[in-house]
């Protein structure tokens, strides 16, 4: 494996719904995250934000509105948007600034302030953007398509709604004693299925609410974190470090439907290619790593509904397509179970979303667990960890990490 | 009286309003690909390095692939046509011919109930929304009379 950047320091606010600025809580998590490395904000040479659509100029700005509410020291800065993949993108950009060389140190922040509700396009009329298309023509909302792939299943593998509720009863029951979480109680399977259907064949429980909140990583050098390990307080922990980030679009022929597409890409004259997209964007990730889902601990994936967690177990090889029910089923992706543990911190359904700050949430969790400091959901011995995510547009999100 | 109002297509050049409507694509004229929405910007093909594609009539008849409703009223853009909120169901459907799924809103009055898998449907257009001065027209899917 290559001489890979080293995730130094971590930092994550609690997940809720307050409507304060979305600075504020960028900063808190900038901040726990440079205290976490244990460095001064001012030894940072570029910090990368993740955009935030939703929340004016300022937040198409994030990285410069972080760095000037920490206090503007000279550093370099991006900002950078892939949708729900702005994360890892943020991530693969600091990265890629410590694999050339052209940085030591990397401040990576995410941050948002959520609107009540289903997440819509911003106002004004707009008919050559696909995404107000497919609300105006369609009334296709995010859980819309989510319904639309859970029936698919259903239709495919013969999953039940029984099914999906099981990964909401898991995955409530791996939130309940993180503190950062949103939602910490324990949630029965009948709570699912009695909960009001929203876009059937899925109810309110199955799908992830929309949040407030941050996450940061300080990303580094391994020559830099080398020389501070003797000192610093990172000494005597393990050493965590990237190794990979896949940050993939599709490949034409698409066959997935994804969002905002109203229809998908013909197969008429080129037959689709021999991965699926979102089974592409795991690919990528293991290839680069030099792994295979076999050596997988832990994983976070982006459970928007919990048809669509199942839907990754498949897309990250933990089992063959159509067996996900079987892995739920027998509790292999919950802590203590046979497979990779899935979604140790909760997932969505715990936090619910914050776009630009959640695939940055999901490797802060992988950090967590690798080190051996997730409090009552630990994956004992996790040595390797992956996300999973997929922004609209075309955006693919997979970070391994790795000790 | 809405019978006085135009119908408009509430986007243009995506569908005909003819008594058999079709959507209509885009074909590359070098390779043939076929796409909807039609691109205005070339061939999706990543070796097709044609920008010329012609307007394409897709096939009106397909089955259903997968299908959902909205229990829930969007939020805008979309403008519900009727106040209280009816609750629709909305089919991606694989088209007979040309190897494509496209999504649509099932016809006024079809419930999820009425909808599975595999269903055969045509194209139809029907109302939308009205404004003041027009009725803005979409493509919606049927089920097939003799299915």
């Amino acid at each position: 494996m290559r001489d890979d950047a080293v995730v130094l320091g971590v930092g994550m606010t609690a997940w809720g719904k307050w409507g304060r600025p979305f600075v504020d809580y960028g900063v808190a998590a900038a901040r726990e995250a440079l205290d976490d490395a244990g460095i001064e904000w001012a030894e940072v040479d570029l910090i990368v934000g993740g955009q935030t659509v939703r929340n004016g100029y300022a937040g198409y700005v994030a990285g410069s509105t972080v760095a000037g509410a920490l206090g503007f020291t000279g550093a370099q800065v991006a900002t950078v948007y892939g949708a729900c993949a702005s994360g890892a993108m943020a991530i693969d950009h600091g990265r890629a600034y410590i694999l050339a060389g052209l940085a030591d140190v990397v401040l990576v922040v995410g941050a948002d302030t959520t609107p009540k509700g289903f997440l819509a396009p911003n106002a004004g009329e707009r008919p050559d953007d696909p995404d107000w298309l497919r609300f105006r023509l369609l009334g296709a909302t995010n859980p819309a398509y989510f319904g639309l792939y859970a029936r698919r299943r259903m239709h495919l593998y013969g999953a039940t709604e029984s099914d999906f509720a099981k990964v909401k009863v898991k995955n409530s029951r791996h939130g309940v004693d993180n503190s950062r979480a949103r939602y910490r109680n324990e949630v029965a399977e009948e709570e699912v299925l009695a909960s009001a259907v929203v876009a059937s064949p899925l109810h309110l429980l199955d799908i992830c609410a929309t949040s407030d909140g941050a996450a940061a990583v300080v990303l580094c050098s391994a020559g830099y974190a080398a020389r501070r390990a003797v000192t610093e307080r990172s000494a005597g922990r393990p050493k965590v470090r990237i190794a990979a980030v896949s940050t993939v679009t599709p490949a034409f022929p698409d066959t997935g439907l994804g969002l905002p597409d109203i229809a998908t890409d013909s197969t008429a004259v080129l037959p689709p290619p021999p991965r699926s997209f979102r089974d592409s964007i795991a690919h990528a990730a293991y290839e680069q790593a030099g792994i295979g889902p076999e050596d997988v601990d832990v994983a976070e994936v982006y459970d928007l509904s919990t048809a669509l967690e199942l839907d990754w177990y498949e897309n990250l090889g933990l089992c063959p397509a159509g067996e996900a029910e079987q892995l739920i089923g027998r509790g292999a992706t919950a802590l203590g179970g046979d497979a990779a543990t899935v979604n140790p911190s909760g997932g969505l359904a715990c936090f619910g979303e914050a776009v630009p700050a959640q695939a940055i949430a999901q490797v802060c969790e992988l950090v967590w667990q690798l080190r051996g400091d997730a409090l009552g959901r630990q994956h004992d011995g996790a040595r390797v960890g992956i996300s999973a995510n997929q922004g609209l547009f075309g955006h693919g999100s997979s970070v391994i990490v790795v000790r | 009286m809405s019978v006085t109002k135009p119908a408009v297509p509430a986007v243009a050049g995506w569908f005909t309003t003819d008594d058999r409507p079709v959507l209509l694509g885009s074909r590359c004229e070098a390779c043939g690909v076929v796409a909807f929405p039609p691109r205005s910007h070339g061939c999706p093909k990543p070796h097709c390095r044609r920008t010329e594609q012609s307007s394409y009539p897709l096939a009106r008849t397909g089955r259903v692939w997968s299908f959902t409703d909205a229990r829930y009223q969007p939020p805008p853009p979309y403008l519900s046509p009727s106040d209280p909120y009816e609750p629709f169901v909305l089919a991606a459907v694989e088209l007979d011919a040309d190897g494509l799924v496209v999504l649509g809103q099932m016809v006024e009055g079809c419930a999820a109930a009425d909808v599975h898998v595999g269903l055969p449907v045509e194209l139809v257009v029907e109302s939308l929304f009205e404004t003041d001065d027009a009725v803005q027209l979409v493509w919606k899917w049927r089920p097939q009379a003799d299915a």
